[in-house]
């Protein structure tokens, strides 16, 4: 019901049609047999379509068109269960560096965004969501500086040329490129529920130069802010496309199977929790939408609108994806259907940047309680 | 004229003929019924209301032929927009804007609109809507008044129940069974009469807040002249429904503004305080207000959407239902709320305070919500056939 420009909708079309045609969940499901978390193909092809460089300024190599049109593609990636490091990399990363501009930085949103280069954040030190509690640090030392620390879920950590880790700098936040190859850091792949990487990272006296330093101080932390507004967005545009999906499966099977001699749907017990998972989901939708559009108009209200849509999501996501198996009965708790696919992905888009309980905490600190 | 031009004007306009008590927040008294027997509660209301009336902004969008201003809907949400930043009150409220206006619009004879519509812009006539009965509520295509065809008119004969305001309005648009032969939903009519006519009594009803908001409606052998019906004889469920659409939207969609829209958790921190660590000292109520506050935000945001939707030509239909499910679910969340956080204080019923008792009777009213226009369930129903197209 949202009202989108002729580009915006140019986009939706688009990248519905592309990945319904060259990534159906058939492809993820390949992907899993092979064991491959990587799709290395596809940065290539995203690159091609200008999705790698939806968010950046075209200054450095991207196309502009902000990120309600990146949601747009989010939402099929997450409908098809698409991997690839487009958010990871094209909006966080992209994001940071763009936000940071300059030398080092543009020159990574330009690799980011011709598909040269993945990009991923290395942020979180706990198994929660806690942007604030940061360790990993650099020092001075008699041979130059020296980063250490240990990062965890990193998304698509062990797929990326380069990390931009967060660590502190005489305890202020500052961001900074590490090349995953260099000495003192180790990376360790892991597989995880939803099939997509995520790496830790161990950083060990890794040596920095003043030139990987990219940012520093209060300018860290409105960069950080940024980063995470605009990841939170787009990750519920994504978790939106899965839960969309699950339900749109689960309404269709409502009105082909049959029990009893009548068709499931018919039983109203179904019908009134079908209508309002649709309710749910259309606000939820419209709430995502405004969490965008407010990145696009650079609002005062991209903090609240992304928290509140992230957490919304949240919710919605989980309702979705087990009214889904629920209603589908003994086939639903089956590998051969991809109910369980989108219940892992959207299991996974909660935790990734902070899940309900982190965001409404935020929410009610913000109004005083 | 270009928006921005639109908008000064209208700011301008505002500022020299709003007046200043106008300008303050309204409780459920304050508002402006119109109709023969409304009594101003003082001069301003009523210069208020007869200011927006000649200039067509009691009903922005309806045509300037039939009272209304003719603007668009980018002018109209502008228009929104400059009221909201001076506070200026609705100079008018009424069941004839949200419900009867938008089906003769769609349904009326052109002799109907321009008849009935300015009279309802510039609130001289009070509607009411006849629609339950004691024994078709959810069903009310159920519905068994009677209207015989006696030549001239129809004779009207039934009882009508929960219907708001009869006592204080001036004419009821009313379903009334005209075709006793045709199935359930094709003999019913759509009639307009006035409650002043020969036949015609109401008793008030009661409810858990205390105010007695609506009655039961008699209706014995009224003479209703025969060019009082809206549409063709029998199309009256029709009507009937597309009318439901807009009550819906006006329902979901006024959760804050037939309430007070208080700032509940600073409600709830000057009623409890904080504990040591900075939070509100109640654990469980404070869980409740976070999920609440993101739902508000969510149902906030989906508003804005819609109403943008609407402003760009578009019919909501059936997703009526889904504006008036959530926003009346929401409401009662927040009213719930609003008792809660204030602890026993807003136990008190009778009292000094002039607003003494307003926060547990907003509550008890809102449990109306999720009943008139249609309720949850049917909403749900409506649904889950109209728009997720469940079998029968
Ligand atoms: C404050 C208020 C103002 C009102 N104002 C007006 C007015 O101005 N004019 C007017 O005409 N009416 C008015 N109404 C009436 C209102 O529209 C009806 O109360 C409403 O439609 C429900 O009908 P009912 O009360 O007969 O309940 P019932 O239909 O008897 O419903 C009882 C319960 O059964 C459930 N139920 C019924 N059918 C189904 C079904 N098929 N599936 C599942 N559950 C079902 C309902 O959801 C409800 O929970 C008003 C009501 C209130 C509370």
């Amino acid at each position: 019901m949202e009202l989108l420009s002729e580009d915006q909708q140019l986009v939706a079309d688009s990248a519905a049609g592309f990945l319904r045609d060259s990534q159906p969940i058939t492809a993820f499901r390949a992907l899993r047999k092979a064991g491959d978390d990587a799709n290395s193909a596809i940065t290539a092809n995203l690159a091609e379509l200008g999705w790698m460089g939806v968010v950046l300024p075209e200054a450095i190599g991207g196309v502009g068109l902000g990120y309600r049109a990146a949601g747009l593609i989010a939402e099929e990636l997450g409908r098809n269960l698409t991997v690839s490091p487009f958010v990871s990399s094209a909006i966080i990363a992209g994001t940071a560096l763009a936000s940071i501009g300059g030398g080092g930085a543009a020159f990574w949103a330009g690799q980011i965004a011709s598909g040269q280069a993945i990009v991923a954040l290395a942020l979180e030190e706990r198994a929660k969501h806690r942007p604030d509690c940061i360790a990993t640090s650099i020092q001075a030392t008699s041979e130059g500086l020296r980063l250490s620390g240990r990062k965890g879920f990193v998304v698509d950590g062990g797929l990326a040329d380069c990390l931009l880790v967060v660590a502190k700098r005489d305890d202020a936040p500052c961001l900074l490129m590490v090349d995953p190859k260099a000495a003192g850091v180790t990376v360790t792949s892991q597989v995880m529920l939803d099939h997509r990487n995520a790496a830790t990272v161990l950083l060990e006296n890794v040596a920095v130069a003043e030139t990987d330093l990219l940012t520093h101080g209060p300018e860290a932390k409105r960069v950080l802010a940024k980063t995470l507004a605009a990841g939170r967005a787009v990750v519920a545009a994504e978790q939106l496309g899965v839960a969309k999906a699950a339900a749109d499966q689960t309404f269709e099977y409502l009105r082909t199977r049959k029990q009893f001699g009548v068709l499931i749907g018919q039983f109203q017990a179904l019908q009134h929790r079908a209508a309002d998972l649709h309710c749910e989901l259309a606000q939820t939708s419209s709430l995502i939408a405004a969490a965008l559009n407010a990145l696009d108009e650079d609002s005062p209200e991209v903090e609240t609108l992304s928290r509140a849509a992230k957490a919304k999501m949240a919710q919605v996501g989980r309702q979705a994806n087990e009214e889904a198996v629920q209603m589908h009965g003994g086939i639903g708790m089956t590998d051969e259907m991809d109910l369980g696919l989108f219940m892992k992905r959207d299991r996974a888009l909660t935790e990734y940047l902070g899940d309900a309980g982190h965001h409404t905490e935020w929410l009610l600190r913000q109004r005083g309680i | 004229m270009d928006l921005e031009t639109f908008r000064s004007d209208a700011r301008a306009w505002l500022e020299a003929n709003c007046p200043a008590e106008m300008r303050t927040p309204m409780g459920e008294d304050d508002i402006c019924w119109g109709g023969r027997n409304f009594v101003f509660r003082s001069p301003a209301q009523k210069q208020w209301l007869h200011v927006m009336a000649e200039k067509g902004w009691t009903v922005p969008s309806w045509p300037k032929a039939y009272g209304g201003g003719g603007l668009s809907g980018d002018e109209q949400k502008i228009l929104g927009q400059e009221m909201q930043r001076i506070s200026a009150r609705p100079p008018l409220q009424s069941f004839g804007i949200w419900m009867l206006g938008p089906a003769l619009l769609h349904f009326g004879t052109e002799d109907q609109k321009r008849h009935y519509l300015p009279q309802i812009a510039r609130g001289e006539i009070r509607w009411c809507q006849g629609y339950s009965e004691p024994g078709a509520g959810s069903d009310l295509a159920g519905l068994q008044t009677k209207g015989v065809d006696t030549g001239d008119h129809f004779e009207v004969t039934g009882q009508k129940i929960w219907t708001s305001y009869a006592d204080q309005a001036d004419w009821i648009f009313c379903l009334v069974r005209t075709e006793p032969d045709e199935k359930k939903h094709t003999g019913i009519s759509f009639l307009l009469f006035d409650m002043e006519s020969e036949g015609v009594s109401t008793k008030p009803i009661k409810l858990i807040s205390g105010a007695s908001p609506f009655c039961e409606t008699f209706f014995e052998a009224v003479k209703v002249p025969k060019d009082q019906i809206v549409g063709e004889r029998g199309q009256g469920w029709t009507i009937a429904k597309y009318l439901l659409t807009h009550e819906r939207e006006m329902i979901g969609a006024s959760d804050s503004a037939l309430f007070a829209k208080s700032d509940l958790a600073q409600d709830a921190v000057t009623a409890l305080g904080l504990d040591e660590t900075g939070r509100l000292d109640d654990a469980l109520l404070r869980a409740e207000l976070g999920q609440f506050l993101v739902d508000e935000l969510c149902f906030d945001a989906h508003l804005d959407m819609t109403g943008a939707y609407m402003r760009a030509g578009h019919e909501l239909g059936a997703r009526s239902a889904e504006l008036k499910y959530l926003g009346t679910e929401l409401n009662k969340r927040r009213q719930s709320l609003r008792v809660a956080a204030g602890g026993s204080d807003n136990l008190v019923w009778e009292g000094t305070a002039n607003d003494t008792g307003q926060v547990a009777k907003d509550w008890l009213r809102s449990k109306a919500n999720t009943i008139e226009g249609g309720t949850s369930e049917v909403m749900l129903s409506i649904l889950s056939k109209a728009v997720l197209k469940m079998p029968g």
